[in-house]
């Protein structure tokens, strides 16, 4: 049975919000991504706020990009 | 990720070898008329009298012990009375076991009857990445080679590969650690390592290579519709090379 591709996923903070429903997200490596909403997170109208704690999902082959799959309570 | 010893694979190739076994009698199996539902239901049965476990049922709520793909399907989709499979169709076979805690991982795209040339095609052109990929498999070689062996050969024929789907590590588990795309970069990705067991599938479309999942939540199509064609071998990392466990 095949696996579904999937990135590296990792904690942070959202810095700051940018236009398109893009994030500025400090990971808890210290690194600076440039983050976007997940599509499940958007279909049920989640806000991101910066200051949240979220599981961002990094894509293998570009490690300054990723999804925001979670964001924690 | 776990690396396997000597005798860890002993029994691996135990599971690779009842995987191997049912496989090649369900494509014995495979003509005009017989359904998708009539193929799962001699793998349940020979699993279990062979003394394996099926490895797909329930993982992930999945309902059948076989994934049957039929034509544009990709991957994953679920066998049913009302799939009959009719001449000029093709069907990859995914199945998997467990035998004694190990599993064991193959597929196969059989086809039905006599298929057109185009179809042909595209199931050997996809068989043989299979093998190109794995005969990149051997300590010291990285693990996108195989990926890029497989894009290379495939693309070179004007077909793609399916991104969104992967190869895997497997053990104790079906998926383990490292993930393995069936396209790359050559000297790309983690070091191959005597001990590592991995599965390598290629999913080759006869169109564009984007998929989509449908409302079933299991079933891959092609987005274009078009055909697409699965290969699978689990293999075993040895000092030499590699071994093929699930080839009977």
């Amino acid at each position: 049975m095949s696996e579904k591709e999937e990135g590296i996923q990792m904690e942070g903070v959202v810095l700051e919000p940018l236009p398109n429903a893009m994030f500025k997200v400090k990971l808890e490596n210290g690194h600076q991504v440039l983050a976007h909403i997940s599509g499940k997170m958007r279909m049920f109208y989640i806000k991101i706020l910066p200051g949240d704690k979220v599981t961002v999902e990094l894509s293998p082959y570009d490690l300054t990009r990723g999804r925001i799959t979670y964001r924690a309570k | 990720m776990q690396l396997k010893s000597k005798s860890e694979i002993d029994q691996m190739r135990k599971a690779g070898a009842i995987t191997g076994q049912i496989l090649l009698e369900l494509g014995e199996m495979v003509k005009p008329g017989v359904t998708t539902a009539d193929l799962d239901l001699f793998a349940q049965l020979r699993t279990k009298e062979l003394g394996a476990k099926p490895a797909f049922k329930g993982y992930n709520g999945f309902p059948g012990t076989l994934c049957v793909s039929v034509n544009e399907e990709v991957v994953h989709g679920i066998p049913s009375k009302k799939r009959i499979l009719n001449e000029g169709d093709i069907i990859g076979v995914d199945f998997g076991v467990i035998y004694d805690g190990w599993y064991g991982d193959s597929a196969k795209t059989f086809c039905v009857g006599k298929v057109s040339a185009e179809v042909d095609k595209l199931v050997k052109t996809t068989e043989k990445s299979l093998y190109l990929g794995i005969e990149q498999v051997k300590p010291g070689n990285h693990l996108f080679d195989i990926g890029f062996a497989i894009q290379n050969f495939v693309e070179s024929h004007g077909f793609s590969v399916v991104r969104e789907f992967v190869g895997h590590g497997i053990g104790r588990n079906l998926h383990e650690d490292p993930q393995i795309p069936n396209y790359g970069a050559k000297g790309k990705g983690m070091l191959l390592k005597a001990g590592m067991v991995i599965a390598i599938e290629p999913m080759i479309n006869a169109g564009k290579p984007e998929v989509k999942v449908l409302s079933d939540g299991w079933t891959a199509v092609t987005a274009d519709r078009k055909w697409s064609a699965h290969f699978e071998h689990t293999i075993a990392i040895t000092e030499q090379g590699y071994e093929i466990l699930t080839l009977v």
